[in-house]
């Protein structure tokens, strides 16, 4: 028994040690992607595996061998604390707008060199000089989202189908859900009454405060993951969410359940922009990289696996693509909108300050409490 | 023995509330559809997903590397400790020592993890790496909080044993070193394997405190599931749960029947003293 147990330690720490052995070899670059999790196209369920097609076409088109070391997060926060603590140095990463201004004015990140990345190009006009960066240097867009209304069309007649007005209809109480995060569930009521979701004022606020009291009892349940669950059983009717994501739910619906989706007349947008950190080790190997991202093959992959609309021209005139969505899918993705840059610039969450920031949460956990 | 039926009821419940939770994860593993709420055709594609998805076999393999070294090293250096606590003269210096090594264990994870990243940064600074975090510092904070749990197990089997044992031992010509081989280590050897095992299956679901010191390059499974929570986390997890499950518990009931094995020989052993002594008397 004693010597069986010694001989399982020794063997384990050496199996343990040929698996370390493995890594690191002095000729191989190193490519250090950091981005949200479950946000690129893995290979899984027969897709194309990005990461690895990058290695062997860099390997092949540059004679050398690259390794990507590719880690996730699941929030901007996250990131944000990750690369501030100077602890670990990251190439690539794919922020959210207002965390890429925040990033950029507090000189986290490397202006780009565009001449390595003249897939630049395919990128739609709109997602240009947005105010995140105004001037295009530190940015380059990879997904973007529109947020509606979500609804069970066996539950909801089609008559009260329209703007925020849903979510605060009282035949549906108790199958209405309401985001379980402050700076959403405001947005829906401010967006309902046209106040400005960026607003320094408190008693804009305060106004937005009090309708979400008014939508208090009839409120199912204050969610965020759980959402699709609840819609995709049917427990719940009426929802908001991103596009995407309705896709998402609308595959898996229950038999009796009959999800629909609509943009509602001013809604949230956001922006997912790929950048490079100051902290990064090989800026230009970086650049290569988010301008292989932005190949057709790539940028097709991955809007597909996502289920998220892309800024790419490369990707929704692609005939595949467009095919495998569905001309109702490409209808909701990418809505006709001819003042884009605008509406995205007047509508869309920027960061806050301290103080509004304060406020905000005082009334969010008033509203959870009372 | 029989139970009555409030006793029944009660121990239902409390069972149904430890394992419910686990039997639907594992039904769900079994689902065709990435629905959680309807279950539509048995099928094993995501057994078949699972391993096919290089990325999160990649993160399994990482976890159970770290473990095992964790393991490894937390077991020898614990052990090492409990002795060396043991012979400790001064009463009132082996209840600080004992104290100190408890504090990581008591400590909340939030704090260690924090401390440690801090630590690593700082270092790494005064040397002047820009990536002080790798799987070198994710293994020593994983020894770190390893360390007291073995050496809590380990302890008390030292104190249980007779002291007269290896010093008798040695009186019949063996070595420190054979007496400690061959007497010391097979007492405290039931405390070592429960203290590794603890040590192991900490280490495999630690969350908080990997991924404060977790670096780029080695992401461990509990940090790739958290970052999964943005979005849905697929069924391919609830497979992968269900495996992870089944092997622990194989483990478990291994570890008990060895224990099992070890108290009975113990009782037959004891039994048979007892024998010979009441024989010696009459």
């Amino acid at each position: 028994m004693n010597k069986k147990f010694v001989r399982l330690i020794l063997a384990l720490m050496m199996l343990a040690g040929i698996c370390l052995t493995g890594c690191g070899n002095s000729d191989t670059l190193t490519l250090n992607v950091y981005n949200w999790g479950e946000y690129i196209s893995d290979g899984s369920e027969d897709s194309f595996d990005t990461i690895r097609e990058f290695e062997n076409w860099y390997q092949e088109t540059y004679g050398t061998k690259v390794n990507v070391n590719y880690s996730t997060y699941a929030s901007n926060e996250d990131m944000y604390s990750k690369i501030s603590s100077g602890a670990v140095s990251y190439d690539v990463i794919i922020p959210s707008d207002y965390m890429i201004a925040r990033m950029a004015s507090e000189g986290m990140l490397l202006p780009l060199n565009y001449e390595n990345i003249p897939n630049y190009q395919h990128i739609d006009a709109s997602f240009k000089g947005l105010y995140y960066d105004a001037d295009n240097q530190y940015s380059v867009p990879y997904a973007y989202g529109i947020v509606g209304v979500i609804y069970n069309a066996n539950v909801v007649d089609a008559a009260d189908v329209g703007d925020w007005d849903l979510m605060w209809n009282e035949k549906y109480a108790g199958s209405i859900l309401q985001y379980n995060n402050s700076r959403d569930a405001f947005g829906t009521a401010m967006y309902k009454l046209g106040l400005d979701v960026n607003s320094h004022d408190k008693a804009v606020w305060n106004t937005a405060y009090e309708e979400l009291m008014h939508q208090k009892p009839l409120v199912g349940s204050y969610v965020m993951d759980e959402i699709y669950n609840k819609m995709e059983s049917g427990e719940a009717a009426i929802g908001s969410y991103y596009a995407g994501d309705y896709f998402t739910m609308r595959d898996v619906q229950a038999p009796d359940v009959d999800l629909q989706f609509y943009y509602p007349e001013r809604t949230n947008f956001y922006i997912d922009a790929m950048c490079i950190p100051s902290c990064t080790q090989n800026k230009e190997l970086a650049e290569i990289f988010i301008n292989y991202m932005l190949s057709e093959e790539a940028a097709v992959a991955n809007a597909e696996f996502t289920n998220y609309a892309s800024p790419n021209k490369l990707v929704y005139t692609n005939e595949g693509y467009m095919a495998d969505m569905g001309a109702d899918a490409m209808k909701i993705l990418y809505p006709e909108m001819d003042n884009f840059s605008e509406r995205y610039n007047q509508f869309a969450y920027r960061n806050m300050d301290a103080e509004m920031l304060d406020h905000l949460n005082t009334l969010w956990e008033n509203l959870k409490i009372n | 023995m029989k139970m009555k039926l409030s006793s029944k009821i009660y121990t239902g419940i409390i069972f149904a509330f430890l394992f419910a939770p686990i039997v639907i994860l594992l039904i769900f593993s079994f689902n065709e559809s990435k629905s959680l709420s309807v279950f539509s055709v048995f099928s094993l594609k995501w057994y078949k997903e699972l391993m096919n998805d290089r990325n999160t076999l990649e993160t399994v393999r990482n976890t159970l590397v770290l473990a095992t070294c964790a393991t490894a090293i937390s077991t020898v250096m614990g052990t090492a400790a409990a002795l060396g606590i043991d012979r400790l003269r001064s009463r009132w210096y082996r209840a600080a020592m004992n104290t100190v090594t408890d504090i990581p264990m008591t400590n909340p994870d939030i704090i260690t993890g924090i401390s440690l990243m801090l630590m690593f940064v700082f270092v790494g600074r005064l040397f002047g790496a820009s990536n002080s975090l790798s799987f070198w510092t994710m293994l020593i904070a994983h020894v770190t909080f390893c360390l007291p749990y073995v050496i809590l197990q380990v302890l008390p089997k030292l104190q249980q044993m007779d002291k007269a044992l290896p010093e008798a031992a040695m009186d019949l010509g063996c070595t420190p070193m054979q007496a400690f081989f061959k007497v010391e280590l097979p007492e405290m050897l039931p405390g070592i394997i429960t203290g590794a095992i603890m040590a192991f299956t900490l280490s495999l679901d630690d969350f908080v405190i990997s991924y404060f010191t977790s670096g780029n390059g080695f992401e461990t499974l509990p940090i790739r599931i958290y970052s999964m929570t943005k979005k849905t986390v697929t069924p391919k997890m609830y497979a992968l749960a269900t495996i992870i499950f089944f092997v622990t518990m194989s483990l478990l009931l291994i570890s008990n029947l060895v224990d099992n094995h070890d108290s009975r020989k113990l009782r037959k052993r004891k039994k048979s003293q007892d024998r010979q002594t009441s024989s010696g008397l009459s």
